[in-house]
C-alpha cells in the first residue's frame, strides 16, 4: 500500500508539472483527489489493514494528499500568472500615438494682459468697474475740464451721434472718473478698463476702437509723492521689480500737475542703441512711455461734488493695446482685431 | 515745433557746451518732450572745399575735364568732372573718396574713360540745397564757392550751415508760447538755470511818411479778431535775404523766398506770431476790413487754389474783395512780387477755434493756422510787427513808415495769483522753501511780488494753485519729489457681473471656444446680410454722424454679424474648424433717452466637422450649469430668418427669453463666404445675472437604492422629446427622480411616419427600498398619460 501511495504521488506530481491549462489541472484534481479518484480508491482499502498499520498509512495518505494539493495550487498560480503576462503582452500599445483631441479655447491675448493687470490692481485694493461706451459729451469732456472748442472735441477726432455733439462714443475711459465720483464718497481706489473710440484709420499702430485702463484714487492728503509711489509699485509688479521709472511733466485738462511715466528700455538699458544700431524696442529714445497721470484737477473734484480743499487724488490712464503689443511682441495692431484663430491659438 | 540749437546759442542762451543728448534729456524731463533730434550734417560726410589748381580737357572725351584739386591735404588730388562752369582757381565742393551725399549716395574713387577720379565735384542740388537757399548760385553746374568765406579742406557742412542740431519738440496744447524760438529759449534757460538774453526790437524810422496817410483798418468781426496791428514799409527793394537769415529758415524747414516774405516767416518762428505781408498796390482804396466772408465769395489763395468761402469764415478784405484768409493763408491777389514797392505788415490775433474750424473746413492746415488755433497771446502782435520793421531796416530793404495801427477788441486781464507755499508743498509732498519757489518761477519769467504771482500774458495756462504747483514741481524735478509709499485701506474687487463674465469665459474656453474682440460699430449692410426683415426694430441702430466709413457707421444692435464676419474671415484663411466666443456689448436705442442700453451678449460661433446643433446645445447646457443658472428650456423657432428654419431654438431660462441658438441659415452663411454648416448662439448675458440659482446647500445623499425603468415608445414623428418628458414628469408622481432620452429609432419594426424613442426613468423613495409594485404603478400611470396625451404606446 505504501508503494501504491508513493506511486500515486510520483505520477501526480509529474502529471501536474506537465499540465498547462486550468482545465487540465481541474481534470487532474478530479482524477487524483475526487470522490472517485485514485487516492480515494487507495484509502478505501485502509479498512483491510491491521490496527498498527492503519495510523501509519493514514498519515502517509494525508501527506500524499497535502503534497498533491500544494503542487496543484502552485501550478494553478503559475498558469494564471503566465496567462496574465501573455494577456498584458498582447495588450501593449504604441504610447507615442497622439491622445484623443480635446480642444481647449484661448483667451484673447489682449484680455490675458488685461486680466493680469486687473488682478494686480485688485490685490492693491482697487475696485474694478465699467460703464457706458456711448457717452454724454458732458462726461467725456465738459466735466473733465475739456472746454468747448478743444481740438479733441472736433468731429475729425470724435465720433458723434447727435447734431449738437452731446452724445458720442467715449474717446477715453476718463468719464468713468466722473461717473464713479458721482456715486462714491472718498476714500476710494477705482480701476475702469474698457473700449474707447477715436477717429483714426486702422493701420499698424492705430485703430478706431481700442482699450484704455483708467485709475482713480481720492482721499485726504494724497500727494504727488503718493502718486509716484503708487504708480512705481504697480508698474514694477507688471514689468518686474528691477524696472527703472521716470516721470515727465505733461498736460491733461483733468489733472494738474500732470505727468507721463516712462520705463527705461529693458533692451538697451536707456542707451538707445544696441551694438551701434538704434534700439528697435524704444526706437532710440532709451525710454518707453507707459502711461499718463496726474493729480486730479480741483475743478474735476468740484464738478463731482467733492471738496477739493479737503480731498485730493490722483488719476492715471494707459493704453492696453500698446502694453499688450509690447509684452507679446505683436508688431501690427490689426492682428488684434483680425481674430485669426492661428493668431489667437498662439497665446 | 522745431528748434535749431545754433539760433538758441547765438541769440538767447548759450548752451553750446551741452551735448545734444544732455540737452534733449534735460528739456524732456523739464516738461518739453523732445520727439526726435538730428544733426544736420548727418547726411553729408567727407565733402570739403577744394581749389581747382589746374583744369585740362579729358583726352578721351569731348565734354569732360581733368582737375587737379587742392583739398587742404599735402598733395593735390585728381578729380574728373563733366561740368562746364569750372575754371582754374575756383573754390568748389569736392566729395572725396568714400564720402556720402544726401539720400545715401556713396562716392568712391574710380576711373572715368581711363582717367583716375578720386571723388566728385558737386552741384548744390547734390548737397541737398535748392535755388531758394542759394539765390545767386549757378544751378546747372558745380557750385562755385569763390564768394564764400572758406579755404581748401574746410568741411562743406560748415559752409552750408549744417553744423547744427535740429530738435523737434512735442508741445502740449496748454503752452502756445512754446511754439516759438523765444518760448523754447525761455524753457531751455529755465531748465538749465541760466539767464536768457532778451532783445527789444528798435525801429529807427524814416522820413517816408506815416501809415495813417495810406491805410485804414476796420474790424467789424470783433469776436473773431482780438487784435489787429499793422505797420507799413515804403520804397521796398525785393531781393534775396542774407545768408544768415536764409540758413535759419532752412534749418527750421522754411523755404526762403525773398526778403519781405522771409522776414514774416522769420518773425513767426522767433516770436510764434504769424505775420502776413500785403502788396499795398492791391489793397483797394487803402482799406483793410477784417470781416466774416459772404456766402458764395471765393478767394484764390497763395497756393493757387480757389477757395469757396462760407459765412463764419474770417477774411481780410479790402474795400471790395477778400485779399487773405485770416490766419491761414494770404490771397494771390495781394501777394508780394518782385516789383512790390510798398508793403503792409499784418500782425494780428485771431480767435483760435474759428481759425481751426475754417482751416479744417477748407482742408488747408498751415503753419500759421496751426499756431493761431492754440490761442496766442494778444500782447505779442506789437513786438512781432516791431521786430519785422527792425529786420527791414537791418536788411536795408525799405523805409518803415511812422506809426502803428493797432485795433484792440479785448480787455487785457492782468492775472495775479497768491503764492500758497504750504498748499503747494502739501499737493506735491515736498518741503520746498518759498525762496526756491520764487527762484523757480522767476526763471520761467513769472514775477513774484511778496506773496503775489503776476502771471505773464504768455502763460494763459496758469490759473490756480495746482498750475503753480506744476511749475514749481517740474522746476524742482518730478523725479526729485520724494516717492512715498501709498497705503490704502480700501477693499479691491470685481462687480458681480464681472465675476460671472470671467466664469463664462473660462467655461467657453474649456469647451474649446477661443475669445475674439470685434468692433462695436458695423456696416448698415449687415442687416441685409443676416436677412433681417425690413421692419425689424433691430434696424433702428445708433448712427454715427461722422463715421470713418460706411463699414463702421452704426452701432451694432445684434452680435451675430460680427461673429459671422470673423468666422468668414477664418474660413477664407482656410482654418478648417473654428470655435469662437465674444462677450461684448450691443447698443439698443431707448425712446426719449439720450443714451442707449448696452446689454452684454455672449456670442458663440463655430464651424467644422465635429459641430452640430446638439453639440452646441450640449455646450450651452454645460455653460449654464457651470454658471449655476436655473434650468433652460428650448423651443423651436421657425421664423428667425438668420437661422435654419428647422434647426433653431429659442433659449429660455427660468421662463425668461435669453437668446437664440441654432444652425445659421445657409443663405446667411453664403453671404459670409461659408458653404458649410455654421452654428451660433446669441445669449443676452446681462439677463443671466438674475437667473442664477441660490447658493447651493447640502441635500442628503439617498439612503435607499433607486431603480430604473426603460420605456421604448412609439409615437408620431411630430411628437417632441420635450412633450414626452413633460407628460412623463407630470404624470409619474413624486417617486420619479429623472427622465433621460437614450435612443431614437426609425426603421424596421417601426411604422412609416412614426418613431421610437427610448427613455430611462429613475425612481426612488427617500424612506424605503422600492418594490416592483411601486415601480410598476408609476410605469402604468406614465403609459396611460402618454397614450392619452400624445398617442404614444409601448413598443
Amino acid at each position: 500500500m505504501k508503494e501504491q501511495l508513493e506511486q500515486i504521488k510520483r505520477n501526480a506530481l509529474t502529471a501536474l508539472e506537465q499540465a498547462e491549462t486550468p482545465a487540465m489541472l481541474e481534470e487532474l484534481r478530479v482524477k487524483l483527489l475526487g470522490k472517485k479518484g485514485e487516492l480515494t480508491a487507495v484509502l478505501k482499502l485502509m479498512g483491510k489493514l491491521s490496527p498498527e498499520e492503519r495510523p501509519v498509512m493514514g498519515q502517509l495518505a494525508n501527506t500524499v494528499r497535502a503534497d498533491i494539493e500544494a503542487k496543484l495550487e502552485e501550478r494553478k498560480a503559475a498558469i494564471h500568472s503566465a496567462a496574465l503576462e501573455a494577456k498584458l503582452a498582447s495588450e501593449a500599445i504604441d504610447v507615442t500615438i497622439p491622445g484623443e483631441e480635446v480642444a481647449i479655447g484661448h483667451q484673447h491675448p489682449m484680455n490675458q494682459v488685461l486680466q493680469q493687470i486687473k488682478e494686480i490692481f485688485v490685490g492693491l485694493g482697487y475696485q474694478v468697474v465699467d460703464g457706458p461706451e456711448i457717452e454724454l459729451a458732458d462726461y467725456n469732456f465738459t466735466r473733465l475740464n475739456i472746454e468747448e472748442g478743444h481740438p479733441s472735441r472736433d468731429r475729425s477726432d470724435t465720433f458723434y451721434f447727435t447734431d449738437d455733439d452731446s452724445v458720442l462714443l467715449r474717446t477715453q475711459t476718463s468719464p468713468m472718473q466722473i461717473r464713479f465720483m458721482e456715486n462714491h464718497k472718498p476714500p476710494f481706489c477705482m480701476l475702469a478698463p474698457g473700449r474707447v473710440f477715436r477717429k483714426d484709420e486702422a493701420d499698424a499702430t492705430h485703430s478706431p476702437m481700442f482699450h484704455q485702463i483708467e485709475g482713480l484714487v481720492v482721499d485726504e492728503n494724497i500727494t504727488m509723492g503718493n502718486l509716484k509711489g503708487a504708480l512705481i509699485t504697480m508698474m514694477q509688479k507688471i514689468y518686474g521689480e528691477e524696472s527703472v521709472m521716470r516721470f515727465r511733466p505733461h498736460h491733461f485738462p483733468f489733472t494738474e500737475p500732470s505727468c507721463e511715466m516712462d520705463m527705461q528700455c529693458h533692451k538697451c538699458h536707456g542707451t538707445g542703441e544696441i551694438d551701434g544700431q538704434v534700439c528697435s524696442t524704444c526706437h532710440g529714445e532709451g525710454w518707453i512711455e507707459l502711461l499718463g497721470a496726474g493729480m486730479v484737477h480741483p475743478k474735476v473734484l468740484e464738478n463731482c461734488g467733492i471738496d477739493p480743499e479737503k480731498y485730493s487724488g490722483f488719476a492715471f490712464g494707459m493704453g492696453l493695446e500698446r502694453m499688450a503689443m509690447g509684452r507679446l511682441k505683436i508688431n501690427d495692431l490689426r492682428l488684434i482685431f483680425d481674430n485669426d484663430i492661428r493668431f489667437l491659438n498662439q497665446f | 515745433m522745431k528748434l535749431n540749437r545754433k539760433w538758441l546759442h547765438e541769440d538767447f542762451v548759450d548752451l553750446s557746451h551741452v551735448s545734444d543728448k544732455e540737452y534733449v534729456e534735460t528739456l524732456t524731463v523739464f516738461g518739453q518732450k523732445v520727439e526726435t533730434y538730428e544733426r544736420m550734417d548727418a547726411e553729408i560726410k567727407n565733402v570739403v572745399v577744394g581749389k581747382v589748381v589746374s583744369i585740362v580737357p579729358h583726352p578721351n572725351s569731348d565734354h569732360m575735364f581733368i582737375c587737379q584739386v587742392d583739398v587742404g591735404a599735402d598733395e593735390l588730388i585728381q578729380i574728373v568732372t563733366g561740368a562746364q562752369n569750372v575754371h582754374q582757381g575756383d573754390l568748389v565742393p569736392a566729395a572725396l573718396h568714400n564720402s556720402w551725399l544726401p539720400g545715401g549716395v556713396h562716392i568712391t574713387k574710380g576711373k572715368l574713360r581711363g582717367e583716375v577720379s578720386n571723388g566728385m565735384l558737386c552741384s548744390f542740388a547734390e548737397l541737398g540745397l535748392t535755388q531758394n537757399d542759394l539765390p545767386d548760385a549757378y544751378a546747372d553746374g558745380i557750385w562755385i564757392l569763390n564768394d564764400e568765406e572758406c579755404k581748401p579742406g574746410d568741411d562743406i557742412n560748415k559752409i552750408i550751415g549744417n553744423d547744427d542740431t535740429i530738435v523737434d519738440f512735442e508741445i502740449t496744447n496748454n503752452r502756445p508760447d512754446c511754439y516759438s524760438i523765444i518760448g523754447l529759449a525761455r524753457e531751455s534757460a529755465a531748465a538749465f538755470g541760466l539767464p536768457m538774453r532778451h532783445h527789444e526790437p528798435v525801429v529807427k524810422g524814416s522820413d517816408a511818411g506815416s501809415i495813417f496817410q495810406y491805410l485804414d483798418v476796420e474790424v467789424p468781426a470783433e469776436a473773431l479778431c482780438n487784435r489787429y496791428s499793422s505797420r507799413m514799409v515804403a520804397n521796398v527793394k525785393i531781393a534775396p535775404s542774407p545768408k544768415w537769415l536764409r540758413q535759419r529758415l532752412r534749418a527750421n524747414g522754411v523755404r526762403p523766398i525773398n526778403n519781405i516774405v522771409d522776414i514774416t516767416n522769420y518773425v513767426m518762428l522767433e516770436y510764434g506770431q504769424p505775420m502776413h505781408a500785403f502788396d499795398y498796390r492791391y489793397v483797394a482804396s487803402g482799406k483793410i476790413v477784417v470781416r466774416e466772408a459772404e456766402e458764395g465769395e471765393t478767394l484764390t489763395t497763395l497756393d493757387g487754389s480757389v477757395r469757396p468761402l462760407k459765412k463764419g469764415m474770417l477774411v481780410i478784405a479790402d474795400d471790395t474783395k477778400p485779399i487773405g484768409l485770416a490766419g491761414i493763408m494770404g490771397g494771390e491777389n495781394s501777394e508780394i512780387k518782385d516789383d512790390t514797392t510798398m508793403v503792409v505788415f499784418e500782425s494780428a490775433n485771431f480767435n483760435g477755434t474759428s481759425i481751426r474750424q475754417t482751416a479744417l473746413a477748407l482742408g488747408m492746415r498751415t503753419e500759421a493756422s496751426g499756431k493761431f488755433e492754440k490761442n496766442l497771446d494778444p500782447m505779442m502782435t506789437i513786438p512781432a510787427v516791431q521786430r519785422a520793421c527792425e529786420l527791414v531796416e537791418l536788411l536795408e530793404c525799405g523805409d518803415v513808415l511812422d506809426g502803428t495801427i493797432d485795433i484792440i477788441n479785448y480787455v487785457p486781464q492782468p492775472k495775479d495769483l497768491p503764492l500758497e507755499v504750504d498748499k503747494i508743498n502739501r499737493l506735491l509732498g515736498t518741503e520746498i522753501s518759498k525762496e526756491d519757489m520764487v527762484k523757480y518761477l522767476n526763471r520761467l519769467e513769472i514775477e513774484v511780488e511778496g506773496d503775489t504771482i503776476h502771471v505773464p500774458s504768455f502763460r494763459p495756462d496758469l490759473n490756480l494753485m495746482a498750475d503753480i504747483a506744476e511749475e514749481v514741481g517740474r522746476s524742482f524735478g518730478y523725479n526729485e519729489i520724494p516717492t512715498t509709499a501709498f497705503k490704502n485701506a480700501t477693499q479691491g474687487g470685481y462687480t458681480p457681473e464681472m465675476k460671472l463674465e470671467a466664469k463664462a469665459g473660462t467655461l467657453c474656453r474649456s469647451l474649446g471656444y477661443s475669445e475674439i474682440i470685434t468692433y462695436s460699430f458695423v456696416s448698415p449692410a449687415v442687416f441685409d446680410q443676416i436677412r433681417l426683415p425690413a421692419d425689424s426694430p433691430l434696424r433702428d441702430a445708433m448712427q454715427i454722424q461722422n463715421p470713418l466709413g460706411e463699414d463702421t457707421s452704426i452701432m451694432r444692435t445684434i452680435a451675430l454679424p460680427s461673429m459671422l464676419e470673423i468666422l468668414g474671415r477664418n474660413n477664407s484663411y482656410h482654418n478648417k474648424s473654428v470655435k469662437l466666443y465674444e462677450l461684448a456689448k450691443i447698443y439698443l436705442t431707448v425712446p426719449r433717452e439720450q443714451l442707449p442700453q448696452e446689454p452684454k451678449m455672449l456670442m458663440l460661433g463655430s464651424y467644422g466637422a465635429k459641430e452640430s446643433f446638439f453639440t452646441l446645445k450640449g455646450e450651452l447646457e454645460a455653460i449654464f450649469t457651470g454658471l449655476r443658472l436655473q434650468k433652460a428650456t428650448y423651443h423651436a423657432v421657425k421664423d428667425n430668418p438668420s437661422y435654419h428654419p428647422g434647426r433653431c431654438a429659442a433659449v429660455c431660462i427660468g421662463g425668461v427669453d435669453v437668446g437664440v441658438m441654432g444652425q445659421v441659415h445657409p443663405l446667411v452663411a453664403a453671404n459670409y463666404g461659408i458653404d458649410s454648416e455654421i452654428y451660433c448662439a446669441e445669449i443676452n448675458f446681462s439677463k443671466l445675472m438674475e437667473l442664477q440659482l441660490p447658493d447651493a446647500t447640502y441635500t442628503p445623499l439617498p439612503k435607499y437604492p433607486g431603480v430604473s425603468r426603460d420605456l421604448a415608445l412609439i409615437c408620431d414623428e411630430a411628437v417632441t422629446v420635450a412633450q414626452i418628458e413633460d407628460a412623463i414628469t407630470s404624470s409619474a408622481g413624486k417617486l420619479l427622480r429623472g427622465v433621460k432620452l437614450f435612443d431614437i429609432y426609425r426603421g424596421t419594426g417601426v411604422p412609416q411616419g412614426k418613431k421610437s424613442m427610448a427613455f430611462s426613468l429613475e425612481l426612488r423613495a427617500d424612506d424605503r427600498t422600492l418594490t416592483d409594485t411601486d415601480s410598476e404603478g408609476v410605469v402604468a400611470k406614465v403609459l396611460a398619460a402618454l397614450k392619452e396625451k400624445l398617442g404614444a404606446t409601448l413598443r
